[in-house]
């Protein structure tokens, strides 16, 4: 009960906060219309499916959840440099009543954020089906990819730290790498080897096949993304139970 | 209470060991940190209710308790106001009355006036004042003004060192001292 207390308190710091709503919702959709618009002005002779709604949407709505390693690690980190985390550890609350109050809230976050790409998606001409709901689901893994991240950050950093890693510095690289917005197989060499050594290439493809029902081809991307949020949230997991029992929560 | 973990043996609160068993005392103590930690986006109430249903208390009874301390600490004008949106000592009002929904056995106040103007202190010590007798309250602090107006018992910390204990009688009798100040610098600076 504890931890859904305190993932009720974290859920309300999160959409309280206009610039998370800006950056989780609005920004998303809004980039969701731009490709929209660019695709529109493709002309049909150029055979460029690019910008299809198909295509595009999976791609931003991974893009949508690395906002979760800010979000988490903005409020962990606040919550410790305010002191406001130091009077939690003096209360009955448990380690895992900390990660499960964080975590929850953010997938959440992260999952409607990922319904509101797909609806807008819906009225720029994507057909819906139970296969988006597959890709929103297929989602997950790497939203908590990136609560673990934020966590780690949060659990090390201080607030503007964790705005520069997990805000400027994150977003990018998993914008850029994620093969959303440039086709990393027409650059290809080194980059599209940096690319699909990373989660994110493979997490926008999970979605993109989940949209096209192509669940066989799902599957070892989805592996690489798990491997990949194990070993995030794991991490975030050991930094926090350390930094709870010593002396620099 | 696992803020920082003993180097060697340990503490008792009412008989329960910090080490053998930190979740019996974290349910015994509270505090509220010199810092205003309280959640900047919640209302009062909210902060209220959330850190009774921490401390165990189901819907029912942390909306009894909520009530209870917005009545003590004459918070009433403010219920829906978010937390960041009060003043210094508004806030501090609130963060004791977070610390003691929990209706704790002992209370830490760490440094509970700093950075408040006079009014906003003489107010938060009559707050203070009003739980003597109910609440055991360790408060730390570094002016003595408030350390004669609200103690009983009195310890003088230098460098983690715990230097002298007493009342504040015992301790000017101790140090020859007219004042607390003069006999706090007496035993601080025969320590250094």
């Amino acid at each position: 009960m504890r931890a859904m207390v305190f993932a009720s308190r974290n859920a309300k710091e999160m959409t309280r906060d206009p610039l998370n709503l800006f950056f989780g919702l609005a920004f998303p959709l809004a980039l969701l219309v731009l490709f929209s618009a660019i695709n529109s002005a493709i002309p049909p002779e150029a055979n460029n499916p690019m910008f299809e709604p198909a295509k595009m949407a999976p791609g931003v709505a991974m893009f949508g959840t690395t906002f979760m390693a800010l979000y988490s690690g903005m409020l962990l980190a606040k919550d410790r440099t305010s002191s406001f985390l130091s009077r939690l550890f003096t209360s009955p609350m448990r380690s895992s009543d900390f990660i499960l109050g964080y975590t929850l809230p953010a997938v959440a976050f992260a999952a409607t954020q990922a319904v509101g790409t797909f609806a807008v998606a819906a009225f720029l001409g994507l057909p819906i089906s139970l296969k988006t709901l597959l890709a929103v689901v297929s989602l997950m893994p790497i939203a908590l990819m990136f609560i673990g991240i934020g966590l780690l950050c949060g659990s090390a950093m201080n607030d503007k730290a964790v705005s520069g890693v997990c805000g400027a510095l994150l977003c990018n690289v998993a914008g850029w790498l994620s093969g959303v917005w440039i086709p990393i197989d027409l650059i290809g060499g080194a980059f599209r080897s940096v690319c699909r050594a990373l989660p994110f290439y493979h997490a926008a493809e999970t979605a993109r096949l989940a949209i096209s029902g192509e669940f066989l081809g799902m599957i070892p991307h989805m592996l690489v993304v798990i491997a990949y949020s194990a070993v995030a949230y794991v991490a975030a997991v050991l930094v926090f139970r350390s930094r709870m029992h010593s002396d620099k929560a | 209470m696992h803020l920082i973990e003993p180097t060697s043996g340990s503490a008792f609160l009412l008989e329960a060991s910090v080490t053998e068993e930190p979740q019996k005392v974290k349910q015994i103590i509270n505090i509220s940190p010199q810092e205003t930690a309280v959640a900047p986006n919640l209302s009062v109430w909210e902060n209220l209710i959330m850190m009774a249903r921490i401390y165990g208390q189901d819907r029912k009874a942390s909306a009894l308790s909520a009530d209870a301390m917005i009545k003590r600490f004459g918070l009433g004008d403010v219920l829906k106001k978010k937390s960041k949106a009060l003043s210094g000592g508004m806030q501090r009002r609130l963060s004791i009355a977070m610390a003691l929904i929990s209706d704790p056995k002992i209370l830490f106040l760490d440094e509970p006036t700093l950075g408040l103007d006079v009014l906003a202190r003489r107010e938060l010590w009559a707050a203070i004042t009003a739980l003597k007798g109910k609440t055991t309250i360790v408060l730390t602090t570094h002016y003595m003004e408030e350390v004669e107006a609200l103690s009983d018992r009195i310890g003088i910390m230098n460098r983690g060192k715990l230097l002298a204990t007493g009342t504040l009688e015992e301790l000017l009798a101790q140090t020859g001292a007219s004042n607390l100040e003069d006999a706090f610098v007496a035993l601080v600076g025969g320590a250094a």
